[in-house]
């Protein structure tokens, strides 16, 4: 126990020995790297704050500016990096590397990674669950159309779904399109229709309040 | 140290069939098919070699690689225009016939 105060004591900050078999792991882990000089103390922690700073906050803030700016949508689309420092965001010198791609009329992106759960950290931090399941890394190759109604969006079917597989040193995340009806609104008022799901490519933006259902 | 870019965009490519032991990035789902290269994102350490503490030299060269889905899966129900972009490294590819 750790030494009194103001009367009474609090437990010593200690691992918990009922932690899961994953951070136990991951502790040992840590300790052989730093032992071995593969990385410094603090480095593992900085580098976890890097990705828990981050939400989907920053990517709706990111795709809002590049719905209200075209020359900065087209920097965006060219050389990502460059474009988000604009934005006080920077990404890391060493890979991955993030690239954004464009829904369009004519074509709808969907983001997997089939072989583990690689997604824009650097951008939206930590992927949701689902994004890491089997069920939907598998199907998302197998039958993307299927899976985009069950998070409710229907695509045409004379729109190209082009679904891509973060197999390797890059990052996608998905431009979508403006919703109609959106042509007065502010860019923070636009910065709240756009969802993490819609960054993946599962679903579409939200519709603004009051705005028509599409057929 | 990197490998030369072999592909350019637009070329047709068959995927390497392979299970090296350990480490690699290839899908199984894609191996045997035949794609397009896109675009050459750059060369990259190989990812078989950094598992294994290896230093991924020489870099190899990383392509976006495009598939029909109905090359990928004979069974597959959407429109015959959807595509999947897989990320694959040159050493994956060999040149289509």
């Amino acid at each position: 126990m750790s030494e009194d105060h103001d009367g009474h004591q609090h437990p010593e900050i200690a691992d918990d020995p009922s932690q899961s078999y994953y951070a136990r792991r991951a502790r040992a882990i840590e300790a052989l790297l730093l032992e071995k000089g593969v990385c410094q103390p603090g480095e593992v922690q900085d580098t976890v704050d890097q990705v828990e700073v981050r939400s989907p906050t920053d990517g709706a803030r990111v795709v809002a500016r590049a719905w209200v700016d075209p020359d900065f949508k087209a920097r965006l689309l060219g050389d990502s990096k460059a474009a988000l420092e604009e934005l006080g965001y920077t990404l890391p010198d060493t890979t991955p590397q993030l690239s954004v791609v464009e829904n369009t009329e004519n074509v709808h992106h969907l983001v997997v990674c089939t072989l583990c759960s690689c997604y824009p950290r650097a951008l939206l931090g930590r992927p949701p669950d689902w994004y890491k399941s089997l069920a939907y890394r598998s199907r998302a190759v197998v039958e993307p159309r299927s899976v985009m109604r069950e998070f409710g969006l229907d695509v045409n079917d004379s729109v190209e779904v082009r679904v891509l597989d973060s197999t390797a040193d890059l990052r996608y995340l998905v431009l979508p399109q403006r919703p109609p009806g959106t042509g007065g609104m502010s860019e923070d008022e636009l910065a709240k229709l756009i969802t993490r799901d819609s960054m993946i490519g599962v679903t579409n933006p939200k519709a603004p309040a009051g705005a028509a259902r599409p057929a | 140290m990197a490998d030369a870019i072999k592909y350019k965009n637009g070329d047709v490519v068959l995927v390497r069939v392979d299970s090296p032991v350990h480490h690699y990035r290839t899908p199984t789902y894609v191996q045997g098919k035949r794609g397009q290269v896109k675009v050459c994102h750059g060369a990259f350490p190989n990812p078989e070699s950094l598992a294994h503490g290896g230093s991924g030299l020489p870099l190899k060269p990383l392509y976006q690689v495009e598939f029909d889905q109905t090359e990928i899966w004979a069974s597959y129900k959407g429109p015959p225009t959807d595509k999947i972009l897989v990320d694959i490294y040159e050493h994956w590819l060999n040149p289509a016939a």
